[in-house]
């Protein structure tokens, strides 16, 4: 496909211009961004639309239903609202940070889809690492929100600021644990490998692929990657961060017009990172569920926008955790389960009993 | 044996599942929103709207110019000046020269309603008006008299619908 492309970039160009040859990575690279980004921030943008319409259903309202038919231009009427606001910069705030931390935070949300493999061989950057790279991109998510709370130069947004940081941070942790999990399964760090081996094993030699997963062997991992998931990307029921009855809207308080756009892209573009990554770790990526259709893209969307479902649906259902509860859950609960865990996977992975051979 | 209960609860987030059950079972239930401008929802016979000031048949007003409804006002929206003049039969009588009503800070309680003893102030089922100034929501006695004579027919049938209960 690469040597398409190549053929007719050159073509576009003519072939004696000398600069085409040394210049192709760099456009190649480009070209698979946006290939990946594009979609992305469309999704990003209708999600806020789906979020509305499925918790006012939940609520058995309609939610939007007048920009446009059945309200979807509501994200467009939003964005052009947004963009046309002033960016308030508060007189004492830092200002070059205070640009900067919005920016912070939207980027590793979209840096990281570079390894989210999508197909077989179908991922940007088919690192080993992988693993790697998405724990160490989504961790710099924090400095977005430390750096606009701490820039804002107002005690309300550093205290949120504080407080997401502090969630999202204890979090990481019980995440990075779950995973030690699925990498121990796995024996590898490659996402694309980590996809590969879960379409290997016993019910998936019987057609029945999704109970190979690794979600049914590693249940107690799976949940508790899927809740710290909802819990680091501060969506209900632990958004303490902004929540709307107690503190307002936490480190973003002090931000307007595209300035907070940005937060709020963040924080949905997180969401779909955080399901994609449920998807690959352990829901068999783009892998069928049944050995009779075949494997495809279309099986990662499918379950990135079950869990994205799932999102939502929490949020319509849960009343918000107290602070000190989500410390409690993170560190009392979801650490001690992981450690646990390992232990248990180690075992069982020596015994003959194992079913990761 | 409670707490271990308790702890299977938690453990298996038996609690959480029936809380999405629920919220996952009115998500396919009918939605009871309103849609407004294009649907209403029906209005009783004693909705308290807008305002109005009626008149008997022969046409003259019914006010008399008591301000009971002024005394009664716990908004103190209502202002009232009266008059002596010679009425629609002929004979001298009692009659207001200003009636104001300031919907800026009425309240809709119709304690006003209840006080006149001539059924002269009604509220009415309207409720979609609106001033683009302050100035606009002072209505004064024409106004009222106006509204009056266009809804008599409504008022009147409220009335009645009302009257068993009086």
């Amino acid at each position: 496909m690469e040597a398409q492309f190549l053929q007719f970039f050159q073509s576009l160009l003519g072939a004696q211009w000398p600069l085409a040859e040394p210049l192709w990575p760099l456009v190649w690279a480009i070209l698979q961004i946006v290939a990946i980004l594009a979609p992305v921030v469309a999704a990003v943008a209708y999600l806020p639309y789906f979020e509305r319409k499925v918790i006012a259903y939940m609520h058995v309202r309609i939610g939007p239903n007048r920009v446009g038919p059945a309200g979807l231009l509501q994200p467009i009427a939003d964005a052009l609202k947004l963009v046309f606001k002033e960016v308030i910069i508060p007189t004492k705030a830092s200002k070059g940070l205070y640009i900067l931390g919005p920016i912070m935070g939207l980027a590793p949300a979209l840096v990281a889809w570079a390894v989210i493999p999508f197909d077989t061989g179908l991922v940007m950057a088919n690192i080993d690492a992988g693993v790697l790279y998405l724990l160490a991109i989504s961790s710099l998510g924090v400095y977005g929100i430390i750096i606009s709370g701490w820039a804002s130069n107002s005690k309300y947004a550093f205290l949120g600021a504080m407080r997401a940081t502090a969630q999202m941070v204890s979090y990481e942790i019980s995440m990075g644990m779950a995973l030690i999990v699925v990498l121990m399964v796995s024996n590898s760090l490659n996402l694309s490998a980590i996809v590969a081996g879960q379409g290997r094993g016993m019910f998936a030699d019987m057609g029945l692929g999704f109970l190979s997963w690794n979600w049914l062997p590693l249940l107690p991992m799976f949940m508790v990657f899927l809740i710290s998931g909802v819990a680091e990307t501060n969506r209900a029921p632990f958004d303490v961060v902004e929540g709307e009855s107690e503190i307002v809207a936490g480190h973003m308080v002090e931000y307007s017009g595209m300035a907070f756009a940005l937060f709020f892209l963040a924080e949905y573009a997180n969401m779909i990172l955080v399901s994609a990554a449920v998807s690959t770790f352990f829901l068999g990526g783009w892998l069928s569920p049944v050995g009779f259709l075949p494997d495809s893209i279309w099986w990662l969307i499918a379950k990135i926008s079950v869990i994205l479902f799932l999102f939502l649906w929490f949020r319509a259902s849960f009343p918000r955790y107290r602070y000190d509860q989500i410390m409690r859950l993170g560190w009392k609960v979801f650490l001690p389960l992981c450690f646990v865990w390992i232990v248990v996977v180690g075992t069982w992975m020596m015994t003959p009993l194992s079913i990761w051979k | 044996m409670r707490a271990m209960i308790n702890f299977v609860k938690s453990l298996f987030l038996l609690e959480l599942f029936k809380g999405m059950a629920l919220t996952g079972r009115y998500f396919f239930a009918r939605k009871i929103t309103v849609q407004y401008p294009e649907e209403k929802t029906p209005q009783g016979f004693r909705f308290r709207g807008l305002h109005a000031l009626r008149r008997y048949p022969n046409g003259e007003e019914r006010c008399i110019s008591c301000k009971l409804c002024e005394a009664v006002c716990p908004a103190l929206a209502i202002t009232i000046e009266g008059t002596e003049r010679t009425d629609a039969n002929g004979q001298t009588s009692r009659r207001t020269s200003r009636y104001d009503i300031d919907l800026t800070k009425c309240i809709f309680c119709g304690f006003c309603e209840e006080a006149c003893p001539v059924d002269a102030i009604v509220e009415t089922h309207i409720f979609e008006y609106h001033g683009e100034t302050r100035g606009d929501l002072l209505y004064t006695k024409q106004m009222l008299l106006a509204n009056g004579d266009r809804y008599e027919s409504i008022i009147a049938k409220n009335r009645a619908l009302d009257a068993p209960y009086r």
